[in-house]
Formats: C-alpha cells, structure tokens, sequence
C-alpha cells in the first residue's frame, strides 16, 4: 500500500504542529492535578514530583519517540503503531501518578489528569486517526479498528491501572447508577430514532410522489429544527402533563410531562428531518429512466417502491440515520434536565456539585458511543454504496 | 399484429396523440418518426399502457390491452428505453432475469434464457452474467438493455430512441444487430425515433408524426417518392433523395441475370454502397455476390440509376 505523502528528510506539517503543541503542553501544563477532596481547588503537580525517575524518562522517551515520528516517518503503519503505543503509555503513567498520589486506603483525595495530559492524549489520537486515514482502510477494516480500541479500553478498565483517578472514582461510587443511565440513555437514543425511521421514510416516500407535500412537510420540520432543545422539552412538558393528567391510563404507561416521555417525543420530532429529507433525496437520485424501465418491464408499484427506488435510495436514507443517531446520542444528554436520565445526569450533577470529574463520568462515554456509532453506521453507509449509486 | 385505433391522449385542454389509426403487421419493424414534442413516445407508452388513453383502442393479436391489469399486459411486451434503464443495483444476469422472473420461471429456465441472450449479442456469460451494469461500455449496456427486454420471449417489443445514446459506429452496429435479431425471433417491433436515417434503415414501415397526428404511413420507398405533404418533404430531406431511395434497396434484389465482370459487391450491399463502389472503380458494372462469394449476377451502371428515380 502506497502511505507515503512526505518526501524522505521533509518535515511532516501536522507532525511538526502536533510535536510543538505536545511539548508546550508537557511543559506549560499540570499534567497531574491532586485534591485532599473531591470540590476543593486541585493542586497541578508536575511528573517529576510524582513518579520516580526511570518511569518519568521512559515515558518522555517513548513521547520523543512519538515526536520523532511524528516529524519525521512516512510510513503511515509506522506512525500508527508508535501514536497507539504512546497512547499506552500516558494511560499507564497517569495510572501510575493516581496509585502513587493516592495513600493506601485513602478515598478521599482526587487525582485527575491535568489539561497537559488531556492536550497529550488530544495530540496523540490526531497522530494516530491522521495515520488510519492515510492508510485508507475499507469499512470492514474501520470497525475491526474500533472493536480493538473498545477491547483495548475495556482491559485498561478491567485491569485497575486507572482505579485511583478521580473519573474512576466517582465511576465506582456510582457504578449501579452507571449501568442504569446507560441503559436509559441508549433507549432514548435508539428508541426515538427507531420511532422517527418508521415515521420519516414514509412521510420521505408520499413527499417525493407528491411534490405538493414537499415544500410544506419540509418547511414544518425544519421549523421544528429549528426550536433549541431545552425549549421544545419545555414546550411538550405542557401538553403531556396536561394529557397525563386527562387520561390516567396514559399515566400508567409512564407517559408523564416530565421525564423520558418528553424527551424521546422532541428526539423523535429532530430526527425527522434529516431523515425525511435524506428519503426524499434519495428517491430524487433514482435515474427516472430506471423506474421507466421497470414500469415498461410489468414491475408493480409496490415491486418498484421497495426492489428498485427504496434499495437504490437506502445508502442516502442510511446517511440520514446516522446524522440522527449521532445527534440524539449527544441530545439525550440534556434531557436529564427535565429528569429522563441518561448520561447527562452526572453531567448536570457534577455541574451543580462543581466536581468537574461527575461531568466526565457523563460526557466521556457520551463521547465515545457517538464516536462508535457514527464509525460503524459510517463503514455501513460505505459497504453497502457500490460506484454505482 | 397491433391494431390502434382513433388513439388519442388528451393532458387537460392539449392534444398530444389525436386520432391516430395504424395497423401493425405481425413480424415487422415499423419505426414512429417525428420530431420532439410530436407525440410518437405517447403514442409508443399507450401501446403497452405505460400512458393510459384518453379514447381509443389497442389491441394485440385481436386482444384488447384493457382486457388485463396493466403489469400483467407489460410483462408479455419487451421494453428498452434511450438510456437503457437498467438496475444498477444488480448484475447483467439479474437484470436479463426480470421479467423471466416475474412471470415465475424455474431458475434453470432463466439462466438458460440469459446465456443464450448474452450469447447472441456477443457477450461472453463467463465474462459478463456477474458484472454490473456500471462495469459495461455505452454499447454494451445497450445491448443488455435490449436483451433485458427480450428476455421473455415477447411477440412485441417496444423501443424508445434504443439508441439515442449511442455514437455513430457502435449505433451502426446495434441497428444492424437489430435487423438480425428480428429475423432470428420474428418479434414485432415498434420504435420510436427522431433520426429519419435511422427510420430508413429499420423500417419496413414508417410512420411520420406530427402535433399528434400520423401524416404517412407507409413503406420509407414511398414516403420518399409520394410524400403525403410538404412536411414530409422536409423531414426526408429532398436534396441527397435519389441517395436515400438507392440506399433502401440491396444488390441482391436488384441484380440482373448475366455474366459479370467488374468490382465484385456484396448482395446485402445497398445500391448506394454499389454506386459508390463503380464511381469509385471508374467501372460500368459490378458482379453481385453472396455470402459465400458465389457470382448471383450483375449490376450495370445505367441499372442502378435506374433505381434512383421516383415511379
């Protein structure tokens, strides 16, 4: 595989923008940062100061190396491997400065990775996606990548080298809530989406045979896209509060004005539009001669609708799904505020109690099950576009 | 045989087909010819219902196409489009299969079927059964577009510009395939085009079409030598006539008894290609032969002058 894009002895330009932020960063920046407690003020402690000697320089080492690299080597396979073993070694050196600030027993002091460890990791995973996105792998390839990260994280986990930081912590002070708001929050997610495909694609199909619909059905969607999310979950709070209280065998589905019902009806209502509008694109992209040909062939309407338009509009419509996907899964996080669950409820409380670590514990894995989504609905989206469509 | 009668297509208060009668003849070309706007596609789509009538009737083979649901009456009359529409979401083989299998043939049957079209329009089914249709030439998307429509060994079929698209050369080609594959299956054939050279060339039998209405129908002899109109005058072009009329008779049919000497001509040969071939030589006659060289006759010079003059 042909990866090479510098010449030998020219220096690579994100490589060299890349290195100097980094130093900068292992410079100017805490890498570590210790609190007695959970919402005092942190203390930013330098690596030197923590660690002893020998791991300290094996770890600038192998942060040299990755400089080196970064600046200077082609290969893009290269370049990969050393940006994932550096990735290994800040997560093994933070481990390390959490188990040697962290007196034995103690669960009160917090260690937290400073934003020199933060801009680090920032700097190495831009190393390491540059060098996934110069070797140009195939979707099969992309989600094989994501399912090693995923392995790799889930044993950094399981192992316990990370217990002592403070995300960590308020993970295991918190772990049954942990499980529970995940589940809500890829319900929600998920169930909204499903909710909006079975609705969008038909309303995409009556808008592309009735170009009359069009302009409206998009015009009220996008208007609907348009209300910020806090306020439409404010706006719905008022109907179905009133329905609820109408209707008590609404309220005895768990449909009340606050809560999950809100939230996944104004996800729904998001998602409509770039899935209705991805429908109705999609079907435009059908060549009229082909639908010509399959009527002229004895085709029915039925047999073109879902053989030929909706197999041939499907790619597009996956697109649309996608963007929602990602979307909600970031959306769901607000809806904590009007007490649905999900992620966002760490992040609102870590929010109110200052503890910064409580809104990682809900913004980091919100992070990355938007990141695995959009790869794998991604490598869909690819595996199934033939040069043709 | 496709009888139409008093066929009219009326969109709100405009006319796009008005009263048109013409008789089909089973085993024929006829070729609709006009210029856009002049209704011959409508007329075309009303044959197989792809456009419902406004008044008249069709029938084929004595059959009303109203007697059955509109896809059931398409699926026994091949179709193939300008653009050759075919699915690019499946294979050469799939594509060849459609209607095969909408009318439920056994798989065996169907893949018969398809090799043996592949086959007869030079298609290697090794080669190209698995490709998709963005992997094939102009050409050969065509010609899997007219096998597609062929695929079900339909009485009619029904182009529209077939080859609108193609260029000079590989059209040549694909007219005469044309011609061969209407000799080999018998099909009556109905396209539609506005190329009056390629009229000529197909047609056993030309209708002109304008604002709707048929002009002519008749033999592409006639239309040159007894135009019905001045429009027809037009559209056949009068300055390269005398060419046009040598062009719509072979050497073989022309050709008198006698031994011959001079520049030898194929009998498929076109009179204006025989006359081309003896100002070309400076010869006074041309010796006719056949496929396998065999000498049928002769063609003097005065004979196929002869051919080029009305009456």
């Amino acid at each position: 595989m042909k990866t090479t894009t510098a010449r030998r002895g020219a220096i690579d330009r994100l490589g060299a923008v890349l290195t100097l932020v980094g130093v900068a960063a292992l410079v100017c920046l805490p890498f570590v940062v210790f609190k007695a407690n959970r919402i005092l003020p942190g203390d930013a402690r330098s690596l030197s100061q923590v660690l002893p000697p020998v791991k300290v320089l094996t770890f600038y080492g192998i942060l040299i190396l990755a400089g080196v690299t970064a600046l200077g080597i082609a290969s893009a396979r290269l370049r990969l491997a050393v940006a994932l073993v550096a990735v290994a070694a800040l997560a093994l050196t933070i481990g390390a400065a959490g188990d040697a600030l962290t007196p034995i027993g103690n669960k009160v002091v917090r260690v937290s990775p400073g934003t020199g460890f933060w801009v680090l990791l920032l700097c190495l995973g831009l190393m390491a996606t540059d060098a996934i996105t110069r070797l140009r792998p195939g979707p099969g390839v992309r989600v094989l990548f994501l399912g090693l990260f995923a392995v790799l994280a889930g044993a950094a986990f399981a192992s316990g080298i990370l217990d002592h930081l403070s995300v960590m912590r308020e993970y295991e002070v918190n772990a049954s809530r942990f499980a529970l708001e995940a589940r809500h929050h890829i319900f929600m997610a998920l169930g909204s989406v499903t909710a909006a495909v079975i609705v969008a694609i038909p309303v995409g199909i009556l808008c592309h045979r009735v170009p009359r619909l069009r302009a409206g059905t998009l015009g009220a969607l996008n208007l609907i896209q348009t209300v910020p999310s806090i306020a439409l979950f404010g706006i719905l709070m008022v109907p179905l509060g009133a329905l609820a209280a109408a209707v008590p065998f609404v309220t005895e589905l768990g449909i009340r004005g606050i809560g999950a019902a809100p939230a996944v009806l104004a996800l729904f209502l998001y998602s409509l539009l770039p899935v209705v509008a991805n429908t109705v694109v999609g079907l435009a992209r059908v060549s009229p001669a082909t639908v010509d040909a399959a009527r002229g062939m004895g085709l029915t309407n039925l047999q073109i609708l879902t053989n030929i338009e909706l197999v041939l509009a499907f790619p597009v419509i996956l697109t649309g799904i996608r963007i929602v996907l990602v979307q909600n899964i970031g959306l769901v996080t607000v809806a904590a505020l009007i007490g649905a669950g999900g992620f966002g409820v760490f992040v609102f409380q870590g929010i109110n109690q200052t503890a910064i670590d409580l809104v990682l514990l809900g913004a980091l894995p919100t992070v990355a099950l938007a990141f695995s989504c959009a790869v794998l609905l991604d490598a869909l989206v690819e595996s199934i576009n033939r040069p043709s469509l | 045989m496709i009888e139409i009668e008093n066929l009219t297509k009326q969109y709100g208060s405009a006319t796009v087909v008005d009263r048109v009668s013409i008789t089909i003849a089973k085993g024929s070309i006829t070729v609709i010819v006009g210029t856009s706007g002049s209704g011959k596609s409508t007329l075309l789509r009303m044959i197989n219902r792809l456009v419902e009538p406004s008044a008249g009737r069709v029938a084929i083979d004595g059959k009303d196409t109203t007697s059955e649901p509109p896809h059931l009456l398409r699926r026994g009359i091949g179709y193939a489009i300008q653009g050759h529409g075919l699915f690019p979401h499946r294979s050469v083989a799939e594509n060849i299969a459609t209607v095969p299998r909408l009318l439920g043939w056994n798989a065996a049957r169907t893949r018969a079927r398809v090799e043996e079209l592949l086959r007869i329009f030079q298609l290697d089914p090794g080669e190209f059964a698995g490709k998709f249709p963005y992997e094939l030439s102009g050409g050969q998307q065509q010609r899997v577009g007219v096998a597609r429509a062929l695929a079900a060994e339909p009485a009619v079929l029904l182009m529209d510009e077939p080859f609108g698209a193609l260029d000079p050369i590989i059209r040549t080609k694909a007219q005469d395939d044309l011609i061969e594959i209407q000799r080999r299956f018998g099909t009556t054939i109905v396209l539609v085009t506005h190329d009056i050279d390629e009229a000529f060339r197909l047609g056993d039998r030309v209708a002109v079409m304008s604002q709707g209405q048929v002009l002519q129908y008749d033999r592409p002899a006639m239309l040159l030598t007894h135009p019905a109109d001045a429009f027809i005058s037009r559209l056949t072009g009068t300055g390269d006539r005398a060419m046009k009329l040598l062009s719509l008779t072979t050497a073989g049919a022309a050709a008198e008894a006698g031994a011959a000497s001079g520049p030898k001509v194929a009998a498929a040969a076109t009179l204006r290609e025989v006359l081309s071939e003896l100002v070309w030589s400076g010869a006074p006659e041309a010796t006719v032969v056949d496929a396998d060289g065999m000498a049928r006759g002769r063609l003097t010079l005065a004979g196929v002058l002869a051919h080029g003059k009305p009456g």
